[in-house]
């Protein structure tokens, strides 16, 4: 039995600088995460900026090569160098959904382009009713029509419909894994639950798991299934999503936690940061440290003393 | 209110555009009417073309062709004196920019010069307006650099050497140097991590406190809204559809859109499955009669689509745009009662 995903003992360092004062940062840091096939799950990343998670993301879509560890995609490496037919293999089963619609679309290129040239790819599809009917079945899911989008340029739309867009573009090939990248941080208020609801749908019915990078710690609780806190390109906590949010364990995840703005108590204005929190997340940085497991199945990183 | 700064009349703000002999008019901000006390934070929310943007450009003062002012006032009352800048010459403007009309913007890589260090930025941007001798002046900056709680040496840096929070206090320092009476603050902590936006959202809540300043917060995270604001006005497809004190916004909505944007909030420790709202925001170009809200709205009923509904007094101080108001179910009524939102 193989594993749909793999991540082992990934590293990836930058080396920044020319000859004169040359510094390299760990932008991942020894990460590991297995995702099992039969059962289909959202595994969320979540950190600050830097934190490594888009590095990481990266490195699994095969856009990047870890300096160190090796990552399997059902038994098979990942890697920056594939051959054409090994690369569209790759890629019918692992679409990415990225961060920022409007840079992820060509403004000059009409986006019902897009889904065409999708379909014709990996569904080998010729016949124009075919390609039309998957373009409009992967639009329909995310609450569009092909009947809008025909012939619309990106500037026409709004963020939230083009990223809808971006997420019909990967569906298309009826992916086995899809990595969302901050899928809803673009994405209008009154849509944003029917994009979440759908990533959760996606899993669900069509058996599709999702890796979701988000620093929106709300929504993760509402939908993941296991969740991984990165700091610095290291995992602080990885384990159960609920578990580790209402009980986060490391100094980093609760000061995240604590850093959510709740609606609980509207109007009060309950702004404050906690200084021993942070100070607390803050000593965590550089120091070397240790996954230890824990009885309730999470894995907490320990710091020496 | 008695004491307001802001008074905003039946506003109407359209884009207008005249290609080849074809007239499109784009009705972005289409009736509005409302106003802002003075040492009050107040919230707009609504999504993307809701016409918010457009809305706070009139604010601004910062309205360029092919958005224009159809009809209505902007009426401000600074210390300086009484201004209508929706009818105001570009030099009238110029008195009360910066000094008494202030503007944090979004991006804070693309607002600070990149060529420029931040000492030169804030000599550049505030001094003219703040007429002080050029000694004095440095010392302001100092003052001011310290009451943001950054170090005086940034004054030697680049925009790209600084971090993102930095950065974002850096403009909110400029924005806020005149000391002005009247802050708009356009999506402020969007890009920032969860910590930083946190530290920023205090950082402009205490500003805002110790200066006296009236704020226009928009953002379209509502959760942001619960934490700083305190009153909110929604702004749906060009038109202002609720607005109240915050609390009773959150927990008392009147408006079904206002009900859904609160009740599809998750929240950590609550599992339930969270409503998501058929449709999209309409097309402003070629808005739906009547209440724009009915083709996504569970309560409409025909006489929504035919008649626009006004925008009335629901409970004190809160106004809401519905023909059903009465029907809005809050959210959690044992929740709304805890905090003496409804009776």
């Amino acid at each position: 039995m193989t594993a749909l995903l793999d991540v082992r003992d990934v590293s990836k360092r930058f080396t920044l600088g020319g000859v004169f004062g040359r510094k390299t940062v760990h932008a991942v840091d020894g990460a590991s995460l297995t995702l099992q096939t039969e059962t289909p799950e959202i595994f969320t990343i979540i950190g600050e900026s830097g934190s490594g998670k888009t590095t990481l993301a990266r490195m699994i879509l095969g856009l990047e090569d870890p300096t160190e560890g090796s990552i399997l995609f059902q038994g098979q490496t990942v890697r920056r160098r594939m051959g054409k037919d090994e690369r569209m293999r790759f890629m019918s089963s692992v679409q990415p959904v990225f961060q920022n619609p409007f840079e992820a679309f060509n403004p000059l290129r009409q986006i019902d382009r897009y889904l065409d040239s999708t379909a014709r790819a990996f569904l080998g599809a010729t016949d124009k009713t075919v390609i039309d009917a998957a373009m409009d079945d992967a639009l329909q899911k995310v609450g569009l029509s092909l009947a809008e989008i025909r012939g619309r340029f990106p500037h026409e739309l709004s963020g939230g419909q083009l990223q809808r867009v971006a997420i019909a573009r990967a569906l298309i090939p009826k992916p086995a894994l899809l990595i969302a990248d901050e899928p809803v941080s673009m994405v209008d208020a009154s849509l944003r639950m029917s994009i979440v609801n759908l990533l959760k749908t996606l899993r669900d019915s069509f058996g599709v798991s999702v890796i979701y990078i988000t620093h929106d710690l709300a929504t993760a609780y509402y939908i993941s299934d296991r969740i991984m806190i990165m700091q610095r390109g290291r995992i602080v906590e990885i384990g159960a999503a609920r578990k580790v949010l209402e009980t986060p364990e490391h100094p980093y995840s609760r000061l995240l936690k604590s850093s959510v703005l709740s609606t609980a108590d509207a109007g009060a204005g309950q702004l404050a940061v906690d200084p021993t929190l942070l100070r607390a997340a803050s000593d965590c940085i550089g120091r070397p440290g240790r996954l230890v497991s824990r009885p309730d199945g999470r894995a907490v990183m320990i710091h020496d003393a | 209110m008695t004491d307001e700064i802001l008074r905003v009349d039946g506003l109407k703000a359209y884009y207008q555009m005249h290609y080849f002999g074809v007239q499109r008019e784009v009705r972005a901000v289409d009736d509005v009417t409302m106003s802002i006390g003075r040492n009050e934070v107040y919230g707009i929310a609504g999504e993307s073309s809701s016409g918010k943007t457009s809305f706070i450009k009139v604010l601004a003062a910062a309205v360029r062709p092919p958005l224009r002012v159809v009809s209505g006032s902007v009426n401000y009352d600074f210390r300086s004196g009484p201004i209508n800048v929706a009818a105001a010459t570009a030099a009238e403007v110029e008195r009360v920019r910066w000094k008494s009309l202030s503007y944090i913007m979004q991006g804070s890589m693309s607002v600070l010069n990149p060529v420029r260090r931040i000492g030169q930025t804030f000599h550049d941007f505030a001094f003219r307006p703040l007429g002080l001798p050029r000694e004095a002046f440095d010392r302001r900056v100092l003052d001011h650099l310290a009451r943001l709680k950054l170090p005086a040496d940034i004054l030697r840096a680049y925009p790209h050497e600084l971090s993102g929070g930095m950065r974002q206090r850096v403009t909110i320092g400029l924005a806020t140097i005149c000391h002005p009476e009247f802050i708009i603050a356009d999506e402020p902590t969007t890009a920032l991590d969860l910590v930083v936006q946190k530290e920023v959202l205090h950082l402009i809540r205490d500003i805002q406190a110790e200066m006296g300043a009236s704020v226009v917060f928009v953002t379209h995270d509502m959760s942001v809204h619960a934490n700083v604001t305190d009153r909110i006005g929604i702004f749906y497809a060009g038109r202002l559809v609720e607005e109240g004190p915050t609390r009773k916004m959150f927990f008392a909505p009147r408006h079904p859109y206002t009900a859904h944007l609160v009740a599809s909030l998750p929240r950590i420790g609550d599992t339930a499955q969270r409503p998501s709202l058929d449709g999209r925001p309409p097309n402003l170009a070629a808005p739906p009669d009547g209440c724009r809200f009915h083709p996504r709205c569970p309560l409409a009923v025909d006489k929504c689509r035919i008649d626009v509904p006004p925008l009335v007094e629901v409970a004190p101080g809160q106004r809401s745009a519905c023909w059903r108001w009465q029907d809005v179910q809050p959210l959690d009524r044992s929740v709304a009662l805890a905090h003496g939102a409804v009776t």
